[in-house]
């Protein structure tokens, strides 16, 4: 068995991963929310797993392939009629700057 | 204090497949903004990635050109960050597990010598879009036909020394995959970028000291350039008592110098994990055997050949053969003329000449190797001079037509060396009836008389005559 | 011309076959029934009439033709969370409220082909996060036996049309039990195919390496109608199957066979400890004993583990599948983002709804540095020991029997409070969804008026197997045919 420290988890540093603002307000709350999901997921940390090799996926099997042939046609105006803001052909962001 | 830097190198080799990395979109390049960009490539809701078979085949050649071992079993992870020209907020890539693992590739330094520089390994992960700032005021332009061109990422050991040695690394990987046919080479459009990690210690120090990564160049002359400038930078901070932070960092070709990208106050954590669309990639070793087959001759094999076959010079097998069209063309030459020596002296000379000055590759010459191979020939059979043959060669030059048959360009042009005896003898007897004093002095042994009566011929003849043959007919009359 | 309501797919092909009704017949009075009752229950978010219309009439035409499948005129629906071209597809969020997939997922464009007529889009958890369908953006939706209940979820939009007599075939996608949860608390037969059985190619991804979709029926026989039009491999998906089996494509014409020998059926006891309706599936064991099956206690030792290994991987996926929705391309963008910092953060925070969000944090943190190896790297250790438990118990049984959820509907807002105990309703349908394996939750019984499921698991790839035995019930008993209004 592992013992993980989940004290202190960052809930401003997890947000911002995934790009999601929430509010001041609203942190003490959903770290509370947070730590008792993390506190029920780490009821499997019980489970003896040595010797064992992950399982990624249920088919267990590899992966098919595709032929190298270009097969899509690109109507570039369907794909931009529902799209937020575009110019020219151009996905708009405000300015990036690196 | 004497300082070491040492150099490791990330390249980006974009893959010459048809076809995406996981779509059937097109990876030609110049199309309209975002009108090669697929609902896979767009990163819709609900579309799946499926492998392109052509870009496995195309790292595995690689892997075997490098001595590398081959995975037969790898996987693709997700790398997930957030950015606009990074549809899914993921990249496919292959973390733990590359196709390719460790090889070498062996470099030449100007000077002649050898190096081995250690190849870490080699991985495929899919391409992002492209960030145009300067479009549209106030907004970034996110385009994103690059995104999934299918992207070897070949990572070095960190072996290399000097910023010398880092470009011919870089020239050396791009001869290479142009052998292997893997990638089209074209470093003005993207197809091979690379990252430099960078960092200086005090000669004799083992352990290495703190790096930082210069990111997205894309010539061989930045990376010397771009690498110079940061470690003459990392110096000075060390010397003034600084300390080098590990960050990212961007060349700027026009000012010359490398700056700090975006501040470091929240590090991205890329959460790698194995990609839950793709199955692991699983291939047999015969298969491995079977692209082993499809190898070519590859650059050091192919120098040796020209040194051991043609009896070239090490210098001009190494600079024939470091780039694949340029060998073939050479090859096309000598195969039609069997005169090595001077095919070389012509793709070296005069073609180069000509191509530098038109900024042309050689696969965009308008003299084909078969009319260079024609031309070579009727020097050797004494149709052209050599002054006659630089004529013809500028005259193919302009005609950049590779039908125009170069025999009859040379009549058209009126090339061909006068052979005629008796043309040339009713010449030289007119010559020597109009400057008796000059043939009395070579009667009496002035050897130097005798140019001066080939000139004239030659120059009368407008350069046609065969010097030899005139030469003989002069001697004659002694 | 009436058309009856409750009548199975099967009832309907032959009706439009002997020329009865047409198909524009038929789809009128669906959409006329829906556009009537569809506040009851609010099961769908999409209704398409002049789509659905349009449909009919080609496949009038195609039958005209002579060219008609089983499938052929028969309207049904499909759970929002599958791309259609030409109608909105939601998954059930504000952040895709406005957008209209340029293209079908494969299940779509298959029963297509097969003639189907889509009547509209089935409301379902945000993106199939829930187990109430409380979670939608679309309003919560009522079950029809009892409106201050929940369906069930995700896949609750379509669990009600179907239970409520909406359509008599809806489509459905499971995760942790998506199809047979709802499937069991509205009372209608809902299959989980074996992962990799049906391509998830447009369909809107929750956790890659669990989603499966199938379909959900008023009984087996309907159930392997529509399997047989919904499964095979998909070019498009390198994770589905390819194979051909033959009864697949069979039962198409012939219905589901007749089994010529009795099986062994596996009861895993981990499921029966404490399980509080447990007189329900003994009944239902009684009923099929009488066929001559066998019963066989077997073990499944790591069940416990299931919840939270299912909620380290399918929140860790969850996490990086919707990073796509950032406002930049399609989907939600909020009003005049300052910078990108501030367009994806807000775009995201207006654009996700509570749940979705919490998933989001935990597969985040699951997957940081630092915890990767005790978290992700665990549960799939033990994902493959969850594996292993099943295929050790079908070294000696053919099938298990299981119960499908701890519990009847409950409430609306029971459990919304508590993410955690909602998550137990997953209990007894997470463990086949780690292992891949195909399950087929059936009508067996009632509680307080109130349907109860029950579970039949076959081995991977073989639904034949569980649809026969299941069929076979349906035959000997009629729990399936109640309907809400009636008493039952």
């Amino acid at each position: 068995m592992t013992d993980i420290d989940n004290s202190n988890i960052n809930i401003t540093h997890l947000a911002r991963l995934g790009r999601l603002a929430i509010a001041e307000s609203n942190h003490a709350n959903t770290t509370q929310e947070l730590e008792n999901i993390i506190a029920m997921i780490d009821a499997m940390q019980s489970v003896n797993t040595d010797g064992i090799e992950p399982l990624s996926h249920p088919l267990d099997s590899e992966q098919l392939l595709r032929a190298d042939v270009v097969s899509e046609s690109v109507s570039r105006e369907t794909f931009q009629k529902d799209a937020p803001r575009t110019e020219d052909g151009y996905y708009l962001v405000p300015r990036v700057v690196d | 204090m004497n300082w070491e830097s040492v150099i490791g190198l990330e390249i980006h080799v974009q893959l010459a497949t048809n076809s995406k990395i996981f779509s059937g979109a097109s990876t030609s390049y110049g199309a309209e903004p975002n009108a090669q960009a697929c609902a896979v490539d767009l990163g819709l809701p609900g579309v799946l990635p499926v492998l392109n078979e052509r870009a496995i085949e195309m790292a595995i050649k690689f892997g075997l050109a490098i001595g590398a071992k081959i995975n037969l079993h790898s996987v693709f992870d997700r790398k997930n960050y957030f950015y606009p020209d990074l549809p899914k907020g993921y990249q496919i890539s292959q973390f733990e597990t590359p196709i390719v693992g460790e090889g070498s590739i062996v470099i030449a330094l100007e000077d002649g010598q050898e190096r081995t520089v250690g190849i870490t390994r080699a991985h495929l992960e899919e391409d992002a879009g492209k960030s145009i700032h300067d479009l549209f005021p106030g907004q970034t332009g996110i385009d994103l036909n690059r995104t999934g061109t299918p992207l070897l990422e070949i990572v070095s050991e960190p072996d290399i020394r000097t910023s010398k040695e880092a470009s011919a690394y870089f020239r050396q990987m791009h001869t290479l995959v142009r052998y292997l046919q893997i990638c089209d080479g074209n470093l003005a459009q993207g197809s091979m970028r690379c990252d430099a990690n960078v960092s200086v210690r005090p000669y004799g120090q083992e352990e290495f000291g703190e790096r930082t990564e210069i990111k997205n160049i894309n010539s061989f002359r930045f990376v010397e350039r771009a690498i110079d400038y940061e470690i003459g930078r990392q110096i000075d901070v060390l010397e003034s008592g600084g300390i080098i932070e590990r960050e990212t960092r961007l060349f700027d070709p026009d000012r010359d110098e490398t700056r700090s990208m975006r501040s470091k106050e929240f590090s991205e954590d890329y959460r790698y994990f194995p990609d839950p669309d793709l199955l692991p990639l699983t291939f047999s070793q015969a298969l491995v055997d079977k692209i082993a087959l499809t190898l070519p001759e590859l650059p050091d094999a192919k120098r040796a050949r020209y040194i051991e076959e043609f009896g070239l010079s090490e210098y001009d097998a190494r600079s024939l053969s470091a780039d694949l069209d340029r060998s073939d063309y050479f090859e096309a030459v000598v195969n039609t003329c069997n005169n090595s020596k001077q095919a070389t002296n012509w793709i070296m000379g005069d073609l180069s000449a000509y191509l530098n000055r038109n900024n042309l590759e050689i696969s965009a010459s308008p003299v084909s190797a078969q009319q260079l191979a024609v031309l070579i020939s009727r020097l050797d059979d004494q149709t052209l001079s050599s002054k006659t043959a630089k004529a013809l060669f500028d005259g193919l030059w302009n005609k950049a037509d590779s039908e125009q048959s170069v025999d009859d360009l040379i009549s058209e042009m009126n090339l061909a060396q006068v052979s005629d005896d008796g043309e040339l003898t009713g010449i030289v007897e007119q010559l020597i009836a109009d400057n008796p004093g000059q043939f009395e002095e070579l009667r009496n042994g002035k050897d130097k008389m005798l140019g001066f009566f080939v000139g004239q011929v030659m120059k009368m003849t407008q350069g046609k005559a065969n010097p030899q043959q005139v030469n003989e007919i002069i001697r004659a009359k002694l | 011309m009436a058309v009856e309501k409750f009548t199975s797919l099967r009832d309907m092909s032959a009706a439009l076959a002997a020329g009865e009704y047409s198909s524009v017949d038929l789809t009128n009075a669906h959409l006329d029934d829906i556009e009537q009752r569809n506040t009851n229950t609010n099961s769908f978010i999409t209704i398409a009439r002049e789509h659905a219309l349009n449909q009919a009439q080609r496949a009038d035409e195609q039958r005209a033709k002579g060219d008609a499948t089983p499938l052929t005129g028969i309207p049904i629906a499909h759970k929002d969370i599958f791309c259609t071209e030409g109608l909105l597809t939601t998954c059930g969020s504000k952040m895709l409220s406005n957008f209209h997939a340029p293209y079908n997922a494969t299940v779509v464009d298959r029963l297509n082909a097969a003639g189907v007529v889509t009547v509209g889009k089935t409301n379902m958890d945000e993106f199939a996060m829930g187990s109430s369908n409380e979670t939608s953006f679309f309003g919560p939706v009522a079950n029809p036996w009892d409106r201050s209940l929940v369906p069930g979820g995700s896949s609750g939009g379509s669990a009600a049309a179907v239970a409520d007599g909406l359509v008599a075939c809806a489509t459905g996608t499971d995760t942790g039990g998506s199809i047979r949860q709802p499937a069991a608390l509205c009372g209608v037969t809902g299959l989980k195919p074996t992962y990799g059985r049906i391509s998830r190619y447009g369909m809107i991804a929750f956790a890659s390496s669990l989603d499966q979709a199938g379909p959900m029926t008023r009984s087996a026989e309907d159930t392997g109608l529509m399997l047989s039009y919904m499964a095979g491999f998909d070019p498009r998906d390198s994770t589905s199957a390819n194979r051909e089996d033959e009864w697949l494509r069979a039962i198409a014409h012939q219905g589901i066979p007749k089994l010529d020998q009795p099986l062994t059926i596996g009861l895993p006891k981990e499921y029966f400890d404490n399980l509080a309706n447990a007189q329900i599936i003994e009944a239902a064991q009684a009923e099929l004993a009488k066929n001559g099956h066998k019963f066989k206690e077997v073990s499944l030792p790591h069940t416990k583990a299931a919840i939270p290994t299912y909620y380290v991987l399918a929140s860790a996926e969850a996490s990086t599948n919707l990073s796509r929705y950032d406002g930049v391309r399609y989907g939600h963008r909020c009003e005049n983002p300052t910078s990108l910092q501030d367009l994806y953060e807000r775009s995201r925070n207006e654009g996700f709804g509570e749940e979705v969000k919490r998933r989001i944090l935990t597969g985040t943190y699951t997957l940081s540095v630092g915890y990767f190896d005790a978290y992700y790297i665990k549960a799939q250790k033990i994902r493959r020991l969850i594996a292993n438990d099943f295929s050790k118990a079908f070294e000696e049984v053919d099938l298990l029997l299981a119960p499908t959820c701890p519990t009847p509907a409950f409430s609306l807002n029971e459990h919304a409070k508590d993410p955690i105990a909602m998550y137990q309703q997953d209990l007894y349908t997470v463990p086949t969804s780690l292992a891949g394996l195909p399950a087929l939750s059936v009508p067996c019984g009632f509680v307080n008026n109130l349907p109860i499921g029950m579970q039949l698991i076959g081995p991977a790839f073989r639904e034949d197997t569980i649809l026969c035995v299941a069929a076979q019930f349906q035959q000997a008993t009629d729990w399936h045919k109640r309907h809400p209004g009636e008493s039952a």
